[in-house]
C-alpha cells in the first residue's frame, strides 16, 4: 500500500494545493451566482413583457446561449473578443462572463416560467382588492414566483458550480487543474495517481454541491 | 328602501374584437338593492361585472360609483376597487397566505391598518363565516366551500359599498353550495347592496330584489323574482328558465312548467 495513490495527496502540500484550486473554483461559482442571480431576474421579467421588440429580443438571446456550447462562449469570450476588439479580457474575467451570461440565461427562463405559470386570477383577485400593480407584485407574485422558483434555481446554482471546471481549458489553475498537475508531477511513481486525485476531486464537489442540494429540499419542504 | 343609486351604468358597450359583448347596458342598482343577472352562458355576465370594478376597460358609456365615473385610472382606480368588493368563480386565495394572512393582507398594505386592527376586524368576519378555527389554516388545507367564505370575508374586510358575485358557487361540490348561498343571504339581510350571478335559481329568486335577464348583450327583461319566475315575459327569458325545470317525457303534455 506504499505506493498507493492516495498518499500522494499527503505528499508535500498536494492536499492543500487542491484545496487552493477548491478555492478557485468556490470563487469563480460565487462571483457569477451573485451576479446571475439577480440579472436572472431582471432578464426574466424583461422576457415577460407582451412588447414584440422584448420578445424577439429575449428569445434570440435565450436561444443562442441555448444552442452555443458553455466552452464555446468561452473560447469566443476569451480568445475571439481580444481578437476581435483588442481588450485583453483575463482568463478569469472570460470565466466569469461566460458564466454570468449562461447563468443569467438560464435563470431568466425559470424566472419567466415561474412568472407566467401564476394564475391570471390571483391578480385580479388582488386588483379586485384595491391592490396596485406594485403591491400586487411584491405581496401576492412574487412570493408565489420564489416558491416555485427555489427548487430549480438552486438546481441551476449546483450546474453552475460543476461547469466552472472547463475553464481548465483557458489556463485557469482552479480544483481541477491542480488535481491534473498533481497527477502529472507524480505519474511515473504512482500509476494510480488519476485515480485517487479526481476521486478526491469528485469527493469535493459533492462536498460543496451537497449542502446546497439539501438546503433546496429542506426550503422546498418548508414551503410546502 | 332608500332611492339613492349607489351603482351605475349608462351606455355601456363592451367589445372583444368584432364581437359586442356589451351593446348598451344601462343598469341602476340603489343602495341596499340586491340585483341578480341571469342569462345564458357566454351571455356577458362575468364581463359586465367585470366592467363594473374595471377589471375590464371599456369600448364606450361609462360606470359610476356614487355618480362619480370610475373609468379612470391609477389610484382612483384602487380606490374605487375598495369600495367595489368581488368574488370569483375559482377559489382565488393567495396560497402561499393562511386564511387570516388572506383576509388581512389588503386592509394592512392598500388601506395602512394596523395589524392588530386588521387581525380584529378578521375575527369578527372569520366568525361570522364560521372559519376563525381555521385562521392558521393554508387555503390548500380547505374545502370549495370554506374557502369562498373565506373570500367573501376577505373581499368585506375592505368595507365596500357594493359586492359583485360571478358564480361564487359554480365550482362547488353541491353540498357545499348552501353554506356559501347562506353566507350572502346573511350579507344581503345587513343591507349590503349587491350585484349577483348565478345559476342557483332558487337562491336567486330568495336574495334577489329585483332580477335583470341578459341576453346578446341587452338586457332583455327586468322583474321582480317573484314575477320573473313566474311569468316571464321575453320569450328568451321563457327558454332560458325552461332549462333549469326536469320533465318525464311520458307526463308532460298536460304539466305547466313552472
Ligand atoms: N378575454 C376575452 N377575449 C375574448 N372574448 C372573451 C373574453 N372574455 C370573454 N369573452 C367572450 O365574451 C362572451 C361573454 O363572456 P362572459 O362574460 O364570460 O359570459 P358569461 O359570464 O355570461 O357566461 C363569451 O362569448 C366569451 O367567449
Ligand atoms: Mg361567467
Amino acid at each position: 500500500m506504499q505506493d498507493s495513490g492516495l498518499s500522494i495527496l499527503f505528499m508535500g502540500s498536494n492536499f492543500l494545493r487542491l484545496l487552493q484550486g477548491l478555492w478557485v473554483t468556490l470563487q469563480l461559482s460565487l462571483i457569477s451566482v451573485a451576479v446571475s442571480l439577480p440579472l436572472g431576474i431582471a432578464f426574466g421579467m424583461f422576457m415577460t413583457l407582451k412588447h414584440p421588440a422584448a420578445r424577439i429580443i429575449s428569445r434570440l438571446i435565450l436561444d443562442f446561449v441555448r444552442i452555443m456550447p458553455q466552452l464555446v462562449l468561452l473560447f469566443i469570450l476569451y480568445f475571439g473578443v481580444a481578437h476581435a476588439f483588442g481588450w485583453n479580457l483575463s482568463a478569469y474575467a472570460s470565466a466569469v462572463a461566460m458564466l454570468v451570461i449562461w447563468g443569467t440565461a438560464e435563470m431568466g427562463d425559470l424566472v419567466r416560467g415561474a412568472l407566467i405559470s401564476i394564475p391570471r386570477h390571483q391578480y385580479e383577485s388582488a386588483a379586485a382588492l384595491g391592490m396596485t400593480g406594485r403591491q400586487t407584485f411584491l405581496e401576492v407574485i412574487l412570493p408565489q414566483t420564489v416558491q416555485r422558483l427555489l427548487p430549480p434555481a438552486i438546481n441551476l446554482v449546483t450546474r453552475m458550480i460543476k461547469t466552472t471546471s472547463i475553464v481548465v481549458l483557458i489556463g485557469i489553475v482552479e480544483v481541477l487543474k491542480t488535481g491534473q498537475q498533481i497527477i502529472d508531477a507524480n505519474r511515473l511513481q504512482f500509476p494510480s495517481a488519476a485515480l485517487w486525485i479526481y476521486g478526491v476531486i469528485f469527493f469535493l464537489y459533492f462536498l460543496v454541491c451537497w449542502p446546497v442540494s439539501l438546503l433546496a429540499k429542506r426550503l422546498e419542504r418548508r414551503m410546502n | 328602501m332608500e332611492e339613492k343609486i349607489q351603482l351605475q351604468t349608462r351606455d355601456l358597450v363592451k367589445k372583444y374584437g368584432d364581437d359586442t359583448i356589451l351593446n348598451g347596458i344601462d343598469l341602476k342598482v340603489r343602495k341596499g338593492e340586491v340585483v341578480v343577472l341571469l342569462g345564458p352562458s357566454g351571455c356577458g355576465k362575468s364581463t359586465l361585472l367585470r366592467c363594473l370594478n374595471g377589471l375590464e376597460t371599456v369600448d364606450s358609456g361609462e360606470v359610476l360609483l356614487d355618480g362619480e365615473p370610475i373609468t379612470a385610472h391609477g389610484k382612483n382606480m384602487s380606490q374605487m376597487r375598495q369600495k367595489i368588493g368581488m368574488v370569483f368563480q375559482s377559489y382565488d386565495l393567495f396560497p402561499h397566505k393562511t386564511i387570516l394572512g388572506n383576509v388581512i393582507l389588503a386592509p394592512v398594505k392598500v388601506q395602512h391598518r394596523s395589524r392588530q386592527d386588521a387581525e380584529a376586524e378578521a375575527e369578527v368576519l372569520l366568525r361570522r363565516v364560521g372559519l376563525w378555527e381555521k385562521r392558521g389554516a393554508w387555503p390548500r388545507q380547505l374545502s370549495g366551500g370554506q374557502k369562498q367564505r373565506v373570500a367573501i370575508a376577505r373581499a368585506l374586510m375592505m368595507h365596500p359599498e357594493v359586492m359583485l358575485f360571478d358564480e361564487v358557487t359554480a365550482a362547488l361540490d353541491p353540498e357545499m353550495v348552501r353554506e356559501v348561498l347562506d353566507v350572502m343571504i346573511e350579507l344581503a339581510g345587513q343591507g349590503m347592496t349587491m350585484v349577483i350571478v348565478t345559476h342557483e335559481m332558487q337562491f336567486a329568486r330568495a336574495v334577489a330584489d329585483r332580477i335583470l335577464f341578459l341576453d346578446q348583450g341587452r338586457f332583455v327583461e327586468e322583474a321582480s323574482p317573484e314575477q320573473f319566475f313566474t311569468q316571464p315575459k321575453s320569450q328568451r327569458a321563457k327558454a332560458f328558465l325552461k332549462t333549469f325545470t326536469f320533465d318525464r317525457c311520458a307526463t308532460t303534455e298536460n304539466s305547466v312548467v313552472i
